[in-house]
Order: C-alpha cells, then sequence, then structure tokens
C-alpha cells in the first residue's frame, strides 16, 4: 500500500505538513494525491475507531449468514446490493464455505434486530436460510484492540 | 601493615577499577529523576514484541520447556537463522558448525573478544561507537586503536586512516555498520575495499550488524559476503532491534568452525547456553515475523524522515541517517560541550537525548536522538527542542 494511505489508515488526522516531512515530499504534494485519492473513490471517508461499549449506547450488534439461492441472471450481486442497502446492515460480504453472505448488522435492541432478521432479510425472494449470532462483547475492532497494549517500559536512557 | 578492612576496594582489579562508568548510566540517573520527559535517549524499538514470538515463548513455557539447550544453541534456531542470513544478506553459514546462540549481541561480542584476543594484541575500532567497544576490549586484555568517522564525510569509515593505523600488533577490526550513535551504513562500494583492507593485512573483521535490517535507502551489504571473508569474519546480529526483542537477550556469532569452537568454549563456561524460552521465541520470529518487521522498518523510515526535517527546520545541522534509529545532529555551532547541551535541554525542556561525547571523544559537539519513538512524541520533542534553541541564539 502506498505509504501516504498507511499513515492516513493509521491516523487520518495526521497534518498534511507532518505526512509530507515522512514522505519528504511538499505538503502541496501531498494535498494533491488526497485529493486525487478521493476523485478516485480509493479514500472513501474518514472516520473515528469508537469503543462502543464504553458509551452505554444499548444498541445491539449482530453477525448474520445468510444462505441464497442465486438467480439465473443476476447472480449473487443483485441480492447483495438488495439487502445492502437496508440501514440496519453496516457490513457485508460474499462468503466461501457452508453460507453466501455474511452481514453486520446494529440495531437499537435485540428485537429490532430480530425482526429485521425475520421479517425483512428472511422474507426477501432467494434467501432461503439465516443465522444469527448477536454479539455480546467487542475485543479487537479494525485492527484495534479494546482494551490497548500494555505500556512498554522501556528505560529513557539506553545504550 | 596491618590493611583497613574499611577499603574493600582494593579486592578490585586493576584492569575494571580502570574501567570508566559509562556516561549513558550517568545520564540515566540524572534522567530519573525528572517527571514527564519525552525521551529521544532510548536505544531500542517502542514496539512491543511481534505477538507471534510472544506466543511462542508462551507455548514453550506451556509445554514445560524449561531446561538448558545445547551449548551452540537449538539447532532448529541456528537452522532459522542460517536461512535468514541467506535470504536477506547472501551469507552462508553451516548451522551445524558455524553458528552459536548467545545472550544478546552484548554476548557474542565479549566471547569474540575473549576467545580470540592476547594480551597486547590491537583491535581497531572507529569512533565515535556503541559504548560497550572500548571497555570489552579492554576487559579481554588487549588494546583500542580508535579511527575517527568524521562528520564532513558523514561518519563513514576512512579506509585510508583504517589502514594508517594498522601495526603488526593488529590482530583485529570491529565494526559497526549501520552504526549506532550516528546512523550511518557502509556503502557496498566501501564494504568491498574494507574486505580488501583485512584480506591484504590479513587480520580478522569483527562485525556488529544488529542494525543490518534497518536500512532505509539501499540494502545493507555485509563486508563477510566478499570472497575470502568468510574464514576471517566474526559476524554479530540478533533479535533486539529489528525484532524488538530487547528484553529476550538473544544474540548469535557466526564465524569458521575453529573460531566458533573457541567462542563455545568460552560461552560453555560462562553461560552454557541462552534461554530456552526466547530461543523458542526466536525461532518463531525468524520463521513468520518478516512482515512485521518490515511494518515496523517502515514506520521507522517515515519517523527518520519527519524527524530530519524538522531538525533542518530548526536549523540544526544534520545528516540523513541511512540505518538504524539514531539521528546525530551537530551542535557545535550552538555554544555548548554535549553534555552540557543535554544537560540544559533536559533541564528546561525535559526532552532527553544522549550527549554524542558518551560514544567517544569524537562524538563531542554531537546529540544521539533516537526516532523509535511515535510521530507525536517527536512532534512535541522537536517543539521543545525549538524553545530551547530560542533561547541560545
Ligand atoms: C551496536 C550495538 N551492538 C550491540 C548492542 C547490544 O545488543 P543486545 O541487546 O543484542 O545485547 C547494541 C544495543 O544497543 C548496539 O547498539
Amino acid at each position: 500500500m502506498d505509504q501516504l494511505l498507511k499513515i492516513l489508515s493509521d491516523n487520518a488526522l495526521t497534518p498534511a505538513a507532518d505526512i509530507a516531512r515522512m514522505l519528504g515530499i511538499s505538503a502541496e504534494e501531498v494535498r494533491q494525491k488526497i485529493d486525487d485519492y478521493e476523485k478516485r473513490k480509493v479514500i472513501l471517508g474518514y472516520k473515528a475507531v469508537i469503543d462502543e461499549d464504553k458509551l452505554n449506547l444499548d444498541r445491539v450488534k449482530a453477525v448474520i449468514e445468510v444462505k441464497v439461492q442465486p438467480e439465473r441472471e443476476g447472480g449473487f450481486d443483485r441480492l447483495a446490493s438488495r439487502i445492502g442497502k437496508f440501514p440496519e446492515v453496516r457490513s457485508m460480504f460474499l462468503a466461501s464455505g457452508t453460507f453466501d453472505f455474511l452481514l453486520f448488522v446494529e440495531g437499537a435492541n435485540l428485537r429490532e434486530v430480530a425482526s429485521f432478521v425475520s421479517e425483512t432479510v428472511s422474507t426477501i425472494e432467494g434467501v432461503t436460510a439465516t443465522a444469527t449470532h448477536f454479539m455480546l462483547k467487542t475485543y479487537k475492532f479494525e485492527g484495534v484492540l479494546m482494551k490497548g497494549q500494555d505500556s512498554n517500559e522501556r528505560l529513557s536512557i539506553a545504550p | 601493615m596491618s590493611v583497613s578492612p574499611s577499603h574493600p576496594e582494593r579486592w578490585i582489579a586493576q584492569h575494571v577499577t580502570g574501567l570508566p562508568r559509562s556516561g549513558i548510566r550517568d545520564f540515566f540517573e540524572l534522567v530519573q529523576g525528572v517527571p514527564d520527559v519525552i525521551s529521544l535517549g532510548v536505544g531500542e524499538p517502542d514496539f512491543t514484541a511481534p505477538w507471534r514470538a510472544r506466543e511462542a515463548a508462551i507455548y514453550a513455557l506451556e509445554r514445560g520447556r524449561t531446561s538448558y539447550t545445547s551449548n551452540l544453541g537449538l539447532l532448529k534456531l541456528r537452522r532459522a537463522i542460517a536461512n535468514f542470513l541467506a535470504k536477506h544478506f547472501q551469507l552462508g553459514y553451516d548451522p551445524e558448525k558455524e553458528i552459536l546462540v548467545t545472550v544478546g549481541v552484548s554476548e557474542a561480542l565479549d566471547l569474540a573478544l575473549r576467545a580470540l584476543l592476547d594480551p597486547g594484541d590491537e583491535v581497531i575500532i572507529h569512533q565515535p561507537c556503541f559504548v560497550s567497544y572500548a571497555p570489552s576490549i579492554k576487559l579481554a586484555h588487549a588494546k583500542v586503536v580508535e579511527v575517527v568517522t568524521s562528520p564532513e564525510s558523514g561518519f563513514q569509515l576512512d579506509l585510508n586512516a583504517l589502514e594508517k593505523a594498522i601495526t603488526p600488533k593488529t590482530k583485529a577490526v570491529l565494526i559497526n555498520f549501520p552504526c549506532n550513535p550516528t546512523g550511518s551504513t557502509l556503502s557496498s562500494d566501501t564494504a568491498r575495499k574494507l574486505a580488501e583492507v583485512i584480506i591484504r593485512n590479513d587480520l580478522l573483521l569483527i562485525t556488529d550488524e544488529i542494525y543490518a535490517c534497518l536500512v532505509y535507502d539501499q540494502p545493507f551489504v555485509s563486508p563477510a559476503s566478499f570472497p575470502g571473508m568468510h574464514e576471517r569474519t566474526i559476524y554479530l546480529n540478533g533479535m533486539s532491534k529489528a525484532w524488538a526483542m530487547t528484553g529476550f537477550r538473544l544474540g548469535f556469532v557466526c564465524a569458521p568452525q575453529p573460531l566458533l569452537e573457541a567462542m563455545m568454549r568460552v560461552h560453555q563456561y560462562c553461560m552454557m547456553c541462552a534461554s530456552i524460552i526466547s530461543q523458542e521465541a526466536a525461532v518463531a520470529a525468524l520463521s513468520y515475523c518478516d512482515d512485521d518487521i518490515e511494518q515496523m522498518r517502515q514506520s521507522f523510515h517515515k519517523r527518520r524522515n519527519y524527524l530530519h526535517a524538522r531538525f533542518l527546520e530548526l536549523g540544526l545541522k544534520c545528516e540523513l541517517p541511512q540505518g538504524a534509529f539514531y539521528m546525530f545532529p551537530d551542535i557545535r555551532e550552538l555554544g555548548l560541550q554535549s553534555k552540557d547541551f543535554a544537560l540544559q535541554l533536559l533541564e528546561s525542556q525535559k526532552v532527553a537525548a544522549v550527549p554524542g561525547s558518551a560514544f567517544g571523544s569524537a562524538g563531542e559537539g554531537f546529540l544521539r536522538c533516537c526516532y523509535a519513538t511515535s510521530i507525536d512524541e517527536l512532534r512535541e520533542a522537536c517543539d521543545r527542542i525549538g524553545r530551547f534553541l530560542e533561547t541560545l541564539r
């Protein structure tokens, strides 16, 4: 991956002037490259990584396995775009194995998520089975450990 | 004459009495007392050891792997070392007889010097250099001969000066590139010419390549890799820096079999073997962590560029270091000795860096700043250094 993207994916708030110093290019060039990535939709957005467990939001997250009957013309993609448009679906993948789609779903409470699955997803034509797993606790999200690492007690002066 | 029992110093060996305390140690004690210090004085990565390596250590404990190992070290580790050196540095060492696992490069260096030097032998080192070299040579009862590397040449090894320093008593040349504290490295051309000098003068080369994986502009070419060098090179490397495994205390030395055997004899009586837990961790690190060390190298690369750019913006003269994780800015025109500079910087701005004089008199006028620290800390450190420089101008 381009080092510029690496820096932004580690910390999207890094000032352009600092990125410029790290990469040995001008701040103007940094801004141009970022613009270009945004225009080409390589960069789709910037977000904060939030430990939601700390906020007592009482929101419910679930992973849903969905088995479907792919359509003759549309394959998986048409069904995927239909299911993926629901705002409850935060992320969605086609996966290999005993089911087809893997959905990451969020809702205000258990009932809301359950009814989204039973009344909406399951009733879509082509969906043959679902399995819902409610998430109980987040340990690691997007490469970030929620507990953090213990601080590394380096000596402040060493040879 | 009766001797007063209140002077236990009299029992200390003469050559140890003559050994100066490390300048780093003194400075460390000062820094300890100061709260909220940002330290650029460290000599190790801010990363934790790769999880694969830590997990392998845990697994070793779970399986009850708590015994001694062969004096040479676990064979599977020696094989992993041989593979790593062949793959990355085109070095061919026989894992059965030419590799010895040690407690850090520190032990490997001590073994090499004690096993190979006779009293009166001369060892040439370049200066400024790692703090252990001169004392370790003296502890092996040999004589230190110093060749200065100058800031004007980017702290490159000066082969003419090196050759002039050779006398009939010279037995070995001890080098460290990429270099702690200067960050300079050895071009492949200089490495080849150095090999020629070593061979022409029938010397031994001890090469401490602990930072060899941490280079940013050109791949590192080991002087050990040139024809005719295998039989006269003691090659030192270890897990501390590139794998961020300082606390595991694991290093290794590679050498032709008769020399390795001599070092093994010293090692078997003074150390027996390196910790089996660390050895198991090192097997995992060498086998599975190429990606981890590449990620760390890339971070160091960006931090180097950042710190160098900031230093130049602050008006500090500074070479762009090619390797290791140290920046060695020139403070000669700022009117303070490096020790006073470091002290005042610590007292007034709470930034710790190591005075260049800790690495030998040729380091006077410089400051060693380690950039194995987060960009946020480097940014804050630079802001503070900037404020300090204002007060000097
Ligand atoms: C040049 C050099 N050699 C050797 C060492 C010691 O390394 P180890 O942790 O393997 O004993 C260091 C550590 O700072 C070093 O900078």
